[in-house]
């Protein structure tokens, strides 16, 4: 008996039971719709514990301890706390639109598991364009927010929001153009093929500057810090989720973490290998490819909570500056730079031929050159930066200097 | 696969996307309060990138949720807010509005009668069950005795109308 | 499979209606609206008579993508035209804007 699609395995029992053909593969699908969108809804209760206690040691006190050995059955203390608030809706309030607002934020995000390859057997379903499904199901959370803000008939919340839609709109691109790279490397946008092709080399070694350009623009897609003008619980009374308390409210927040988590499983499918691990043991075992995909991913999601604890917010005109002025105009050089090189390693003949793809040796060649013309860009960048910095330094220092002599007399 | 007499998946996955994008198309011209009527919009084009899925065009279903729901839907709905404040003003129909509905009803009745039926009234199963890929399709846009030309129009187009929107919307300074 | 009539009959529906929005609707962002899904008629034409009639030609394909970049570009410059018309007369009804001199 397979068991590699649960299409094979539930419905013969189904059938041989006495269920009627198509519904038992209805069936079978729909509990295997269930069980995958059950996965991340279970990660993040270890989530919401996880990030309080890293939180709270960064900043030298405990975190949750109280409920359960070390606060480990905190999440579910949160939970019923906020199961018993009052259900709320707003005098004016839109009611359908209010409440389906965080239905769709957390929906944008688990859509996001169907694509994802857990396994050399398990995918949700091998889409042919899944790199392009995940940015067109990213623009959902985008509408949900303009859903929650406009139903809550409430004129912050709608000023708070036209700022998180401006953010999350111009972040879409240079997340898009980076998404690029890893599709141009392995030549097809599904994510299978993608994590696929780095068996040979992953692909944070042959393209360090995408990996980088996506990790910030996915952190200001889901509003983390530095980016959090989304939530700035000490600044703009909350933001577009002014009117949500309860259970909704609880809705928002963990779609949130589950966010975070989400980008930090596509960091590892994209960038670093997915469910490779090391000497083909995932071909023989796997169940350990899932293993490995959420080492991976907890390795980029604790990178991505040390960043947030230790760096100050930004405003939101830096932000829009630091989008179209900096990581735009670099993403498309990268993409530019890297089709390029692509084309110039091919010509020269050091690519690896196709039977010799999988061989971590075979792929150094090309590796070096790649990383070598990332790394030129990195520093060409910086130097741009750093030199326009000095230079209005300078001018700010001149400028200083000239005023007292003109004034006072 | 067969629910019932010819009730395969597909007619019902057609039956569904045809009362989503007509039920919404409808909620779209009907509906009093604009801000629904934003909404019934992306809920029609949903029901048109289900309908893409459907014809095997995938790059185009995906392309459809990430431009039109995702940009023009954000779009419509800032417009919205911007041109009418918060006051909950009910939107009114032309005085001529039964003559449009005339006008749209023939429309559609010639459309039927006139087109459709004589030409595609017999019409059946696709010609080939097997279709080109997205590869063809990335080819056939870059490929230099296809539609590389157009295609570089088209960006030339969009530059266009970015910097022309934002300048006519900018506010004088 | 579903018979070509029927995607061709929902497209004709799809571009009645739009019509009846464009004629009937006082507010320009209502028009505008009725705009769109007249444009999404005629992709999904395009994409039916692709897939039954020649699915080996990316003509139908090519074709739609491009009404969709014309769509979104038209879309936006007419949003902006109508914010600025909002900007100099409070009113975005379409029976208002019918002096040429401010």
């Amino acid at each position: 008996m397979q068991c590699d699609n649960i299409i094979n395995t539930l419905a013969p029992c189904l059938v041989q039971s006495g269920w009627n053909g198509d519904l038992a593969n209805f069936a079978s699908i729909f509990l295997g719709v269930i069980i995958l969108a059950t996965f991340p809804l279970l990660v993040t209760i270890v989530l919401i514990w996880f990030e309080r206690k890293f939180a709270a040691r960064i900043q030298d006190r405990l975190g949750p301890n109280r409920v359960g050995p070390f606060g480990l059955l905190q999440p579910f203390a949160d939970v019923i706390k906020l199961l018993g608030k009052e259900d709320i809706t707003p005098a004016g309030a839109d009611k359908l639109i209010y409440n389906i607002a965080p239905v769709m934020m957390v929906m944008s995000v688990l859509l996001i598991w169907a694509v994802v390859p857990l396994s050399p057997i398990h995918v949700g379903m091998d889409l042919e364009i899944g790199a392009l499904y995940i940015i067109s199901v990213a623009s959902f959370g985008t509408l949900s927010v303009i859903f929650a803000s406009w139903s809550s008939n409430n004129k912050y919340a709608l000023l708070g929001a036209f700022r998180v839609v401006a953010q999350l709109i111009s972040y879409e691109v240079p997340l898009a153009l980076s998404l690029l790279i890893p599709v141009m490397l392995a030549g097809s946008m599904s994510l299978v093929d993608i994590t696929q092709a780095q068996a040979g080399m992953w692909f944070i070694f042959v393209a360090p500057l995408s990996a980088i350009l996506f990790f910030i623009s996915s952190q200001a897609e889901t509003g983390r810090a530095p980016f959090d003008l989304l939530e700035a619980e000490s600044e703009l009374v909350a933001g577009f989720n002014i009117e949500y308390s309860g259970m909704k409210f609880a809705l928002f927040f963990a779609g949130e973490f589950m966010h975070v988590f989400t980008n930090g499983v596509l960091m590892a499918v994209l960038f670093a290998g997915g469910y490779i691990g090391f000497g083909g043991l995932e071909n023989s075992i796997p169940l350990l490819g899932i293993v490995f995909l959420f080492l991976k991913a907890s390795v980029f999601y604790m990178l991505s909570l040390l960043i947030r604890n230790a760096i100050p917010r930004v405003r939101i005109d830096q932000l829009m500056n630091f989008n179209w002025k900096f990581l735009v105009p670099v993403s498309i050089v990268n993409v530019v730079m890297m089709a390029f090189l692509l084309k110039v390693v091919q010509a020269l003949g050091i690519a690896p031929t196709p039977e010799l793809a999988n061989d971590f040796v075979a792929n150094i060649p090309q590796t070096l050159v790649l990383f070598a013309g990332n790394v030129v860009l990195g520093l060409l960048v910086m130097n741009t930066v750093s030199s326009r910095i000095r230079k209005e330094r300078l001018q700010e220092s001149a400028n200083r200097a000239i005023v007292p002599m003109g004034a006072g007399d | 696969m067969n629910f019932g007499e010819g009730l395969t998946p597909e007619a019902f996955a057609f039956g569904l996307f045809t009362i989503l994008t007509l039920g919404g198309a409808l909620g779209v011209v009907t509906s009093l309060n604009l801000v629904r009527a934003a909404i019934w919009l992306m809920l029609t084009l949903f029901g048109i990138a289900g309908y893409f899925v459907l014809l095997s065009a995938p790059f185009l279903a995906s392309v459809q949720v990430l431009v039109y729901i995702g940009a023009i839907g954000i779009l419509f709905s800032f417009a919205v807010m911007l041109t009418r404040g918060m006051t909950n003003l009910k939107e009114r129909f032309n005085d001529q509005w039964w003559l449009a509905g005339l006008a749209a009803l023939t429309a559609f009745v010639l459309l039927m009668v006139g087109v459709i039926v004589p030409a595609f009234g017999n019409s059946g199963a696709p010609v080939s069950d097997q279709v080109t890929t997205t590869v063809d399709l990335g080819v056939a846009l870059v490929s230099g005795n296809q539609y590389v030309l157009p295609f570089e129009v088209a960006s030339l187009l969009l530059t266009a109308a970015m910097i022309g929107a934002i300048v006519i919307a900018r506010e004088d300074d | 499979m579903v018979p070509l009539w029927m995607y061709l009959t929902v497209a004709a529906a799809l571009f009645s209606i739009g019509m009846y929005g464009v004629l009937a609707r006082r507010n320009a962002v209502a028009v505008l609206m009725g705009i769109e899904l007249m444009l999404n008629a005629v992709n999904l034409n395009l994409i039916a008579f692709w897939r039954y009639l020649t699915p080996f030609n990316m003509s139908g394909q090519a074709f739609a993508a491009f009404v969709l970049v014309v769509a979104a570009a038209e879309v936006a410059v007419g949003l902006a035209i109508i914010i600025a018309v909002y900007r100099n007369r409070q009113s975005v009804e379409v029976e208002d804007v019918d002096m040429l001199k401010g």
